[in-house]
């Protein structure tokens, strides 16, 4: 068997900057597992620009944002296996892979990296009443037909869900010379970005109908069209409200969940908040020598984001290979008031300046934001809005977290 | 006193912007920074946008490509028609121009390798 | 001309079943189906159970090729490589009322000729399903009740008789039957012809309108709508066994059980409202929480996966048609195969054969029957992620596409996927592929590996693939080329 110093588990842009980060931080015997038969994860099919700005102060598109990193991977002689799929890890970091020139393989690393990503919500989820005919795909399944197979999934089209996927299909769909009848979100507030209301339907006067569900789905063989019923406060669709479209597509981008099946089978413990794992802020699991970055541990906003927290990750599994693991005391970092999740969910403490991110359970108004321990208010800041579709953030000190007694609590309040 | 209201699409905070036109005088309120003042007066004057897309190569791989600069927002459909009229030399990679001049001084770019 | 001995109308698991059996003897023998694919109709939207035989009257069609066909339902899973599981089976009672029928059901059983029947009190039955209801008092425990996978079982049946010579013809809407010397012609919609001595009516919901075809009228069949709802396998620890209300004067409830793929099943409704369109709806998403959350401790509505609707046809009679016709010679109809359909099917095939067409028609023993269908290589009868490392490697070497994986959420490999459009009956579709081999039926429902499938369908097929479809003509997955 074959033994490793760092496998990173996913080539999209968590794992190819951990790659790059843990590489720079001392580590050289690095294998990078990736599914597909290239590099850089769901960037590639997101051809539309506005990656970076961040980062790099220059709108990218997803793959060229990628392929910055892809570069660095090359340059630095990274193994990379392509068309790999892991298919499982252990606690003790035995990785179990398969691929058509080696088989199925075992390689014992000493620290592994999850960059997973995340999958979308499938419309099977939403229990849509109605029939199952051909014209129903994820936003993100219409979206790598269009742009890497070329092909159009449809012509008439309508959309529930107005995160970025979705706002960004609409534009897509109808710069390929399709009709998008209109967009639907459940929400009375889109999780998408501002601009992209604002570039993606505005632009091409395409409505978007808030607190808006699809209650039936209608066609044999091909979607004929659909019923919409604006919702109540319970999100509960209302009597009497139903309009007809004709569309014969209907995509859903009705959300992201980070797909830790590997991690699961590695004994990873998950937040059932954040639907990925728990980690401390070097990114390590509560498995000794596992990490986790990227979407498949919190769904991030921007992918800038995500590259910040890979080099976290990265650089983190590098000091646990070079120096063994560090026993330090940790704290534990809960929700509060109106606050849905909080990453990370422990501090050692004697951790370094540390950013904890958040969201925040609904749209909140003049919110003041604190993190409190042991009944001291230890970081206060105000805010005009606060949604849920953009990821928040508490920064603590290193003198601050070093001075921790208890259990830090992060909140959203409104006056 | 012209007053137009836009959403800023330059970066993921979208500040709400308020242009205000006084003859040919305009004024910007609510950006957070200089490209968001461009933006604005871009969006009285002549909107632009870039385009992203896909083209097609030769050997009937595809590319993915965009416009190096924001180009007419009311010529994007006529844009996008052209750049899909044509075909990309089989070897192009990330970066070439595909395109010169499409509009003037922005060109169509590739942001991929053939695929 | 296409002249047969025998022809069988449907490519359910009863006409499937059939099928197999005629091609022990020698026979030419053509199954005609009227969809894309076989087993779209109740074979699919099935709820699998392998039922012990404690429900229908003794003496019936029903509790008769129940208990048979219960019996014989192992083997023939075994060969023909379907998954099969012994979970036993459980009829709830929350009332004393309940009890009392279970009793009656109990005694019926035993009448029916069920083995290792009891009734068990609350405190076992907890212990068998921890997440039971606290209102349950007792069941009636079948351990020899089992699972199956309906559409697999169909699928496997009809490859397995094809692979012994049957012949299989989709897209055959029969329209018109006429007499040709000591044949029978069937026309199907888009004109083809089929020439058979002896027709076997096994068309399901559309049994009573083939009859009629035929000159028959002795039955008529109405149609019930069951809708179901699919949790993850993440909560497939949900119930160990299959869970039944207590049938009651109040209505029959919804079972919920798990699934030989270890997904957790809800449903059927059970809905004559005329509808002929199989379609979910909220009132039926609405029914199956009420009882399954009446039946279990919090139910995860959240891990649904998908939901579905399908038709089943009963008849008049309230018992199995299985007969020849009186009014059309060489015609044999099987109308009103309900539940227990699935489990009587292997008997009720066996029953036709041996005792209907050769009686009409006398034939040898075909001695080079297979009675095993292999998925991989003609060596493994195991999905590809149940095999052990060493047999994968064997495999992978010898066709590089077992080292593919295709679809994440299943663990489906590209072999298998090329395997399912190469084996008989054919995947010419994307929900063919679906049901031979799982890929799509994940927790993604195909959002990442579609795209994959419809390529490999073009490409096995040397078709475009905008000639794709999801489940026939009409529904082809993409439109046009983009611009």
């Amino acid at each position: 068997m074959r033994n490793i110093d760092l496998a990173i588990i996913g080539g999209g842009p968590a794992g190819l900057a951990a790659a790059i980060s843990a590489y720079d931080n001392g580590i050289k015997n690095i294998v990078i597992f990736e599914r597909e038969d290239k590099l850089g994860g769901i960037l590639n099919q997101c051809i539309h620009n506005g990656f970076g700005l961040t980062r790099f102060k220059e709108s990218l598109t997803g793959p060229e944002y990628a392929n910055r990193f892809i570069d660095g991977v090359l340059e630095r002689i990274i193994e990379v296996l392509k068309e790999t799929t892991v298919l499982e890890i252990t606690k003790d970091k035995l990785i179990t892979a398969i691929n058509s020139e080696d088989g199925v393989f075992q390689v014992e690393a000493k620290a592994i990296i999850l960059a997973m990503g995340c999958r979308e919500r499938s419309k099977g989820a939403l229990n849509i009443a109605g029939t199952r005919p051909a014209g129903i795909f994820s936003a993100g399944t219409a979206q790598k037909y269009v742009n890497i197979k070329g092909y159009m999934p449809g012509k008439k089209v309508v959309i529930l869900g107005s995160g970025d996927i979705g706002l960004i299909m609409a534009r897509r769909m109808t710069l390929e010379g399709a009709e998008v009848k209109a967009v639907f979100e459940l929400m009375p507030y889109s999780s998408g970005l501002k601009r992209n209301i604002a570039q993606c339907l505005d632009d091409f006067n395409i409505p978007l109908y808030l607190s808006h569900t699809i209650t039936k789905i209608e066609g044999k063989e091909r979607v004929t069209g659909i019923v919409v019923s604006e919702v109540d406060e319970n999100k509960k669709p209302i009597k009497g409200t139903e309009k007809h479209f004709d569309c014969d597509t209907v995509l859903f981008s009705v959300g992201l969940i980070p797909e830790n099946e590997l991690s699961k089978t590695a004994s990873v413990e998950l937040s059932p908040r954040s639907k990925g794992a728990i980690v401390d802020e070097t990114r390590e699991t509560n498995v000794s020598g596992i990490f986790a970055c990227g979407n498949v541990l919190q769904v991030h906003d921007l992918v800038d984001f995500v590259s910040e927290e890979a080099e976290i990750a990265g650089k983190s599994a590098s000091n646990y290979i070079l120096n063994g693991k560090e026993n330090s005391e940790t704290v534990s970092v809960k929700e509060g008031k109106n606050v849905l999740y909080v990453l990370p969910q422990k501090l050692n403490v004697n951790a370094d300046n540390t950013k904890i991110f958040f969201r925040v359970t609904n749209t909140l108004k003049d919110v003041t934001i604190k993190a409190e321990s042991g009944g001291e208010v230890i970081f206060s800041r105000k805010k005009k809005v606060a949604v849920p579709g953009e990821m928040e953030t508490v920064l603590l000190s290193k003198e601050k977290i070093s001075a921790l007694k208890g259990e830090v609590v992060i909140s959203a309040e409104v006056e | 006193m012209e007053s137009y209201k836009f959403i800023c699409i330059e970066c993921p905070i979208g500040c709400n912007l308020t242009v205000e036109k006084n003859g040919e005088e305009l004024t910007v309120l609510g950006n957070t920074c200089k490209r968001g003042e461009m933006y604005a007066k871009l969006e009285v004057i002549s909107p632009k946008r870039v385009i992203t897309t896909i083209m097609r190569t030769e050997d009937g791989k595809i590319i993915a490509v965009k416009t190096d600069k924001p180009v007419s927002k009311t010529k994007m459909f006529e844009y996008v028609e052209q750049i899909k009229s044509k075909r990309v030399k089989s070897g192009a990679k990330i970066g070439d121009v595909l395109i010169e001049n499409i509009e003037e001084g922005a060109n169509v770019i590739a942001t991929s390798n053939p695929y | 001309m296409n002249n047969y001995d025998v022809i069988v109308i449907g490519g359910g698991v009863v006409g499937g079943m059939i099928l197999r059996e005629l091609t022990r003897y020698e026979l030419k023998v053509l199954m005609v189906e009227k969809n894309c694919d076989v087993a779209m109709g109740q074979s699919k939207a099935n709820s699998g159970i392998v039922h012990a035989g404690f429900d229908a009257e003794t003496g019936t069609n029903k509790a008769k090729f129940n208990v048979l066909g219960a019996n014989m339902m192992q083997e023939v899973c075994e060969e023909l490589g379907v998954n099969y599981k012994n979970n036993g089976s459980l009829v709830v009672a929350f009332s004393k009322e309940d009890i009392k029928t279970l009793k009656v059901l109990l005694k019926r059983g035993k009448k029916n000729g069920v083995k290792n029947l009891k009734i068990i009190a609350k405190k076992e039955l907890k212990a068998l399903e921890p997440n039971i209801s606290d209102d349950a008092l007792g069941a009636l425990y079948a351990k020899s009740a089992c699972i199956v996978c309906p559409y697999s079982l169909t699928i496997a049946s009809i490859g397995n008789a094809m692979d012994n010579g049957a012949d299989l013809l989709v897209d055959f809407d029969t329209v018109k039957v006429e007499r040709d010397g000591e044949y029978t012609k069937l026309t199907a919609s888009d004109g083809r012809e089929v020439l058979g001595k002896i027709i076997i009516n096994s068309a399901g919901a559309g049994a009573e309108s083939i009859a009629n075809l035929f000159g028959d009228y002795s039955f008529k069949t109405g149609l019930r709508r069951g809708e179901y709802m699919l949790l993850d396998r993440e909560s497939g620890n949900l119930v160990n066994h299959t869970l039944f209300f207590t049938p009651s004067a109040k209505g029959k409830g919804v079972l919920v059980t798990q699934t030989v793929d270890g997904n957790i099943l809800l449903g059927p409704t059970s809905v004559e409202d005329g509808n002929p369109i199989p379609e979910t709806t909220d009132e039926g998403f609405a029914f199956i929480k009420e009882k399954a959350s009446q039946m279990c401790k919090s139910v995860p509505y959240y891990n649904v996966i998908t939901s579905f609707a399908g038709n089943r046809a009963f008849c008049d009679r309230h018992d199995f048609i299985i007969e020849e016709s009186k009014a059309y010679k060489g015609l044999i109809n099987l109308a009103g195969i309900e539940s227990p359909g699935l489990t009587s099917a292997p008997a009720i095939a066996k029953y036709v054969v041996n005792e209907m067409v050769l009686k009409i028609k006398y034939a040898y023993v075909n001695h080079y029957f297979i009675r095993k269908r292999y998925s991989i290589d003609n060596l493994f009868q195991k999905p590809f992620k149940e095999l052990t490392i060493e047999e994968k490697n064997f495999v992978i070497k010898k066709d590089k596409n077992y080292g593919k994986i295709i679809c994440r959420c299943e663990g489906i490999t590209e072999g298998e996927i090329r395997n399912a459009i190469r084996q008989n009956p054919p995947a010419r579709t994307v929900d063919g592929v679906k049901l031979r081999t799982r890929a799509g039926m994940g927790r993604c429902q195909g959002g990442f590996c579609q795209s994959r499938i419809v390529e490999i369908l073009a490409e096995e097929n040397g078709v475009s693939v905008l000639e794709i479809t999801k489940n026939g003509k009409g529904s082809e997955i993409l439109v046009e080329e983009g611009k």
